[in-house]
């Protein structure tokens, strides 16, 4: 009953969804404000269906109802709880319900939080989240039904792959796709403006909290993807270049370069078209990627094929909402750089610069992503493009990328004086370029020149951030205000310091970890030792423990520096009971400076096994980085000129559209 | 039919090819360095039956048997070159993380440089025009129906700045 429920409750939000998509949209061109009024009640009840839905399935997971196709392939009476629920989004479909309840819940923080937006923004933005939803609720009902019945009901489930009981992977999905959803917010006042035809700044200022909102989930879901990756997969690494990783960071990126141009456009009124080509393709890229991922396409063109009902619909919808966007913008969009003037050396240039280098590096991730699709598609032979590529691209720009970081903050609108910039941080420029020449040191270096680089933009970035805000203190009340400063009205610029802080702490943590980690592949017998960079691993041998879904080949190792014993590992080697496959769990003693990591392999008899050992040094810099990066964008949310009343936002958006006469005047 | 048949031994082997850590710990090494320059190797080729694992961190049974057989080209000092090569002529370009330098793979090879120098003419282009517009100039209207605005909201101007 339950599940039919949520079947219903499915379909009648796909009506919502599709009536969404209409009558707001159609209430505003015609001015009809009874119809325009509809875009909230419906963005309610399509939330709440959606809700129901979710919670409809969630249930089926939580009382074993193997009479649900979806839950018998996914779950099974021996799944702890709490994998249980995450297993509702383990797959196909229940990540397909996760997406478009996420919508259901964007679309109605819209309709709360937009009490200061005109009733035309907001019906138009919520007909465009509506018209995403019908396309993927409809998919569901269609072709991925979560709520499909089993004729002959199994008594046991086929139990979560072993990989995604993990607590890493139950935050994983849910995260990333807050983020992806949260595109379809700047990619809704994108389309509105284009349909509006009113592209002033003020578009911008409303998008962009909701814009810094997707970025800050979205950088937080391919963290914790990462992190995840890192302690489960079992062998140390912490980002492959896969294709799957590589869907969710092409939106990232595109979505970095997205709030940097939205920047420049709330505040000069420039870049406008510009800003609105980045929000189309970070929320197009954000559905590529989500259904790469879904649709097997990936493993194997030949999985694409094989149902072809799911692909034929993903094509249809992704040329429906990429080419339709893409020609309304081309209707309707001024030219690409309109706006004011500004120097060669101005913040406005920077940021293109900025801009320019992320899109490029989106559409070479996409290339390196899609090629070896499309090489097999048209039968030029198949081909791998693995991380030794995509590296050479990543430095290829980067480095670029983190020297712009470093002027950015201290860079003025419309102008800045070339020579007082040079002044200015020529002192961070020496202090970086001694750090990056100190690190030429052999026992540093090891040999690449990549870790002189690594340190001097990591000192570059950190320097030239202190730098901006001693400036910044100076031109207020004084260096002692620095707090002060952080709490009032400066939220937002901190943030953006945080944020870039951030990247430092990621180019550190990598560039150390690249280069100084050790690990070595052993076969070790009880009560023997092996050193790795200081450290000592001894090994006790092997024993059996029982879990909840599993048994387990428990190692222990206890692991000594100068003869002090400093942390005691257990990896572990499972074999869960439903789907008996071998599954390594390894064990981490993390540190700010250096994590220890160990990860069982074979039993090798005798009380023998073969194991590998990790030191990776500064690891955790990476992800730090990321939640830096995440917690920067709070910050920049949380600043108070969002929060302005509804009288001040109509103001400023009637001085908006004076300063584009003026703009346009010209 | 065909299809299914690589969906299962796909299948089978992905989970396999999950399970962690390997034995490289079985080969003996006359030093680190060669140790070292072996899993460098292994590295860069691709775990035929895996999802998307290179050879040196695959625990799948084939993966080890290739590995074994990399270790007997290795140990009859074969190069490394001569050992990518053989991989090649057997299991074709899709053995190699890191695509060949030929023509078919031009693109992959050209296409990023092409990629940079359009959005380096982008970017040129799109400074030049913007530092050679003109100044705005504002209309007596314009000014006043500026002014009057920048009165009525000047705080809120400060907190945006």
């Amino acid at each position: 009953m339950i599940p039919e429920i949520g079947h219903f409750a499915l379909v009648l939000a796909m009506c919502l969804a599709i009536a969404q998509a209409i009558f707001p949209l159609v209430g505003t061109m015609n001015n009809t404000p009874s119809w325009a009024g509809l875009a909230r009640p419906l963005a309610w009840g399509q939330a709440l269906f959606l809700t129901i839905a979710f919670g409809a399935l969630t249930y089926a997971f939580l009382v074993d109802d193997f009479s649900v196709r979806y839950v018998a392939a996914n779950s099974n009476t021996l799944l702890p709880t709490v994998y249980k629920i995450s297993a509702v989004w383990g797959a196909h479909e229940g990540s397909l319900l996760l997406w478009a309840f996420f919508l259901g819940i964007w679309s109605a923080a819209i309709a709360i939080l937009s009490k200061s937006l005109t009733q035309e923004v907001v019906s138009r933005v919520l007909a465009v989240m509506g018209m995403i939803n019908a396309g993927f609720v409809s998919f569901m009902l269609f072709t991925s039904n979560p709520f499909e019945r089993l004729f002959r009901i199994p008594a046991e489930g086929r139990d979560l792959n072993p990989l995604l009981q993990d607590v890493g992977l139950a935050l994983h999905p849910p995260t990333l796709y807050l983020g992806y959803v949260g595109f379809s917010v700047a990619f809704g006042f994108a389309i509105a403006a284009l349909i509006g035809g009113r592209l002033d700044a003020s578009w911008a200022r409303w998008s962009r909290p909701w814009t810094t909102a997707a970025w800050v989930w979205l950088t937080l879901g391919i963290t914790i993807g990462s992190w995840w990756a890192y302690y489960e997969l079992g062998w140390g690494g912490w980002w492959f270049w896969d294709p799957v990783e590589n869907a969710s960071f092409m939106p990232w990126i595109a979505g970095t370069a997205l709030m940097h141009s939205l920047a420049v456009t709330e505040k000069r009124g420039a870049f406008r078209s510009w800003t609105l080509m980045l929000a189309i393709l970070a929320f197009s890229l954000c559905l590529l990627g989500t259904f790469l991922v879904r649709s097997g396409v990936l493993t194997s063109v030949h999985a694409f094929a094989a149902d072809p009902a799911r692909g034929i619909f993903i094509l249809i919808f992704l040329l429906i909402v990429i080419g339709g966007s893409l020609a309304l913008y081309a209707w309707r969009a001024p030219s690409i750089f309109s706006g004011g003037r500004f120097d060669l050396v101005s913040r406005e240039s920077f940021l293109l610069g900025n801009n320019l280098l992320l899109t490029v590096f989106t559409f070479l991730v996409l290339f390196g992503t899609l090629a070896p699709l499309v090489y097999d598609a048209l039968e030029w032979g198949k081909i791998s493009v693995g991380f030794p590529w995509f590296n050479k691209m990543f430095l290829m720009v980067t480095p670029f990328l983190a020297v712009l970081i470093g002027f950015g903050p201290l860079m003025r609108w419309k102008r800045t004086d070339p020579a007082w910039l040079m002044k200015k941080l020529r002192i961070a420029m020496i202090i970086s370029v001694i750090i990056g020449l100190i690190a030429f040191i052999p026992s540093i270096s090891k040999g690449s020149l990549l870790v002189p680089l690594g340190m001097f933009l990591v000192a570059w970035v950190i320097t030239s951030h202190i730098t901006a805000i001693i400036d910044r203190l100076k031109h207020k009340q004084g260096i002692s205000h620095f707090f002060a400063d952080i709490a009032g009205k400066g939220r937002s610029y901190y943030g953006m310091v945080l944020a870039h802080l951030g990247v430092a702490m990621f180019i550190l943590g990598a560039t150390m970890v690249s280069h100084h980690g050790v690990d070595k592949d052993l076969r070790m017998s009880p009560g023997e030792s092996a050193e790795i960079s200081a450290y000592r691993f001894q090994f006790n041998g092997v024993v059996r423990t029982p879990g909840p879904n599993y048994t387990a080949n428990q190692g222990k190792f206890t692991i000594f520096l100068d003869d002090k014993e400093v942390a005691v590992l257990e990896p572990q080697k499972r074999t869960y009971f439903a789907q008996g496959r071998p599954m390594t769990e390894a064990a981490i003693d993390w540190g700010l400076t250096r994590d220890l990591y160990v990860s069982l392999g074979e039993d090798l008899g005798d009380g023998d096994w073969s194991m590998r050992l990790y030191y990776k040094p500064f690891v955790r810099w990476i992800w730090l980085g990321g939640l830096a990066m995440a917690l920067g964008g709070v910050l920049c949310i949380s600043d108070r000129r969002y929060r302005t009343k509804k009288q001040k936002n109509q103001q400023l958006a009637q001085s908006d559209a004076a300063n584009t006469l003026a703009t346009e005047n010209s | 039919m065909k299809i299914l048949k690589t969906a299962v031994f796909l299948g089978l082997f992905l989970m396999s090819g999950f399970a962690g850590a390997t034995a490289l710990s079985s080969y003996s090494f006359k030093d680190k360095a060669e140790e070292q320059a072996f899993r460098e190797l292994t590295a860069k080729i691709r775990c035929l039956v895996c999802q998307n694992q290179s050879l040196a961190d695959s625990d799948a049974d084939l993966a080890s048997d290739l590995r074994r057989e990399i270790y007997a080209l290795w140990k009859e000092q074969k190069s490394e070159d001569e050992i990518l090569d053989f991989l090649v002529s057997r299991y074709g370009d899709f053995v190699l993380y890191d695509p060949p330098f030929k023509p078919s793979t031009y693109i992959l090879w050209f296409g990023p440089f092409f990629l940079l120098i359009i959005g380096g003419y982008v970017l040129s282009r799109a400074l030049k025009s913007k530092t050679k517009d003109k100044e705005v100039e504002l209309t007596e209207e314009d000014q006043q129906r500026l002014k009057a605005l920048l009165e009525d909201d000047n705080d809120n101007r400060e907190t945006t700045k």
